[in-house]
């Protein structure tokens, strides 16, 4: 596995810190004019998730991580595992759910994920940053109201909850940014 | 349809035009402090043949070839115009100030670029107070400040912020510290000794809030932190007369009661050479022109170099280097 020096640090970059995989999230040279040179590190656990603060002398080295971002097809869940596929070697990956996180109110099948590999094991998955998605529930709508001005909740075929316009009927496929979790637009069937 | 080419944005300066019109506006400035004071304005060498030796400080090679040296000559970038302005003081500039380029290898961040802008001035017969007067005076024209700064010993700076004696303390006791203060894997940093984590506790939990609000000189440093600064005589325990300036967290002006004597700057030298050589970095030759001027006589002075680029970002409120350099070393 490859090594990397403070002055090879970049956001991004995937390093091993504590045996656990992480990602740089953010970084910063600190050095008095007249003495030691340190190099600042934020990073993200990339199996818990939590953002860590760590000062390392400049000049230190730290393992690299063996970690890929891939894109996969969601096939379908059991119930335990979320079955994952590499479209062009139609390979398949079993996902445990605590890997899934948010992820799992998006995901109806088809979509195309990016599943972050660690070791070749899934380490955690990023759903598409929009999704187009069936209301299940919601109170009816307002007719004539086009303000978007207040909003409602409403269940979608996933189970996920967002907040949309009053104008927006049960039944309709709507856009949602998985990012933010936000209503985008209706979609015409 | 006419197809747009793909140009890249990266040409573009990382400051807004209106930061680089107050950077000019505040040079403009700083030039007339100096010239209303008497002070004059000189230029040395951005590449000389000698280097600094402080081991903290690495210097960027240069190589010129042509008359009169076919065969390549080594060339430094200068990390601070320091030696070349004792040079004109012992041959009797009197006050004298630079406000020009200087280069460090090995320093790139929000708060360093490896070329960067340093106003450098030296005043004879000032001592490490009447300068620190001076440049309470320079930062409060440029900065258009009306409080008084703060001034404190960086022993009692320690004592107050983390309650621990500077002088006093051994490694164990500065790494416990740090562990106390939340610093994670405190027990495998390898730093070479308490300099070493002073300057990690001063940079990590003292310097955030340090001249927040009103700017703040830390003096009277430890005396393996004297750099070319003179040891007061007397003083028990033994003190560097150095001084720091400290605007909003950022370290901006670092000033000496000058080191005039050639045998105890030989000494410095040499120390630094050894450290060097223990640490694996590379062996810079002491300025013999340096000691031939000492050897001829430094005037008693004081002198400072303060980081124009981080005042401008104080002026500014800037967050990072890039929104007060034109094109900062990812621009260059």
């Amino acid at each position: 596995m490859a090594v990397y020096s403070t002055n090879e640090f970049k956001n991004g970059l995937k390093l091993m810190i504590d045996g656990d995989p992480c990602s740089i999230v953010d970084l910063d040279f600190v050095k008095p004019g007249k003495g030691q040179a340190f190099t600042r590190v934020k990073y993200r656990n990339l199996k818990t998730g939590r953002v860590n603060e760590r000062t390392y002398k400049s000049g230190e080295t730290l393992e690299g991580a063996d970690v890929m971002d891939t894109e996969m097809q969601y096939l379908y869940n059991d119930g335990e595992f979320w079955h994952f596929m590499l479209p062009e070697t139609f390979e398949q990956y079993m996902v445990p759910e605590s890997a899934l996180g948010d992820a799992t109110q998006w995901l109806k099948g088809q979509e195309t994920c990016i599943v972050t590999l660690w070791n070749d094991a899934p380490l955690s998955v990023t759903p598409p940053n929009f999704v187009e998605l069936v209301i299940t529930e919601t109170d009816p709508g307002v007719r004539g109201d086009t303000s978007g001005g207040g909003g409602k909740p409403a269940t979608l075929e996933t189970g996920a909850v967002v907040r949309v316009p009053l104008f927006v009927d049960q039944g309709e496929t709507i856009k949602v940014d998985t990012r933010s979790g936000e209503y985008v637009s209706r979609v015409k069937t | 349809m006419k197809s747009v080419p793909d140009v890249s944005l990266d040409w573009r300066p990382s400051a807004p035009l209106e930061n680089l019109r107050a950077r000019a506006a505040l040079l403009a400035r700083i030039r007339g402090f100096f010239a209303a004071r008497g002070v004059l304005e000189v230029e040395t060498p951005a590449l000389a043949g000698a280097a600094v030796t402080d081991p903290h400080l690495a210097s960027l090679r240069s190589c010129y070839t042509g008359p009169g040296f076919p065969g390549g000559l080594l060339l430094y970038l200068q990390t601070s115009p320091e030696f070349a302005m004792k040079r004109l003081l012992a041959a009797g500039s009197g006050p004298i100030y630079q406000l020009g380029k200087a280069y460090r290898d090995g320093e790139a961040g929000r708060r360093h670029n490896p070329e960067f802008t340093l106003l450098e001035w030296y005043r004879p017969g000032f001592d490490l107070s009447a300068l620190m007067d001076e440049v309470e005076a320079l930062t409060a024209e440029v900065l258009g400040l009306t409080r008084r700064c703060e001034r404190v010993s960086y022993r009692d700076l320690f004592r107050r912020s983390l309650g621990i004696d500077p002088f006093e303390t051994s490694v164990e006791a500065l790494r416990d510290c740090a562990r106390r203060r939340g610093l994670a894997r405190s027990a495998e940093l390898p730093l070479s000794g308490p300099d070493a984590w002073l300057d990690l506790l001063l940079t990590h939990f003292i310097e955030p809030g340090l001249g927040v609000g009103t700017p703040c000189f830390v003096h009277d440093y430890p005396p393996s932190q004297a750099a070319l600064a003179r040891l007061r005589p007397g003083a028990a325990p033994p003190v560097a007369e150095r001084f720091e300036l400290y605007i909003g967290g950022m370290e901006i002006a670092n000033g000496y009661y000058e080191l005039g004597d050639p045998v105890e700057q030989r000494a410095r030298f040499v120390h630094d050479r050894e450290r060097r050589r223990r640490d694996g970095l590379p062996d810079v030759a002491p300025d013999e022109r340096l000691l031939d001027a000492l050897t001829h006589g430094l005037p008693d002075c004081a002198g400072v170099a303060l980081g124009v680029d981080r005042l401008v970002m104080a002026a500014l409120g800037a967050k990072s280097i890039g929104e007060v350099v034109a094109f900062p070393l990812d621009k260059a």
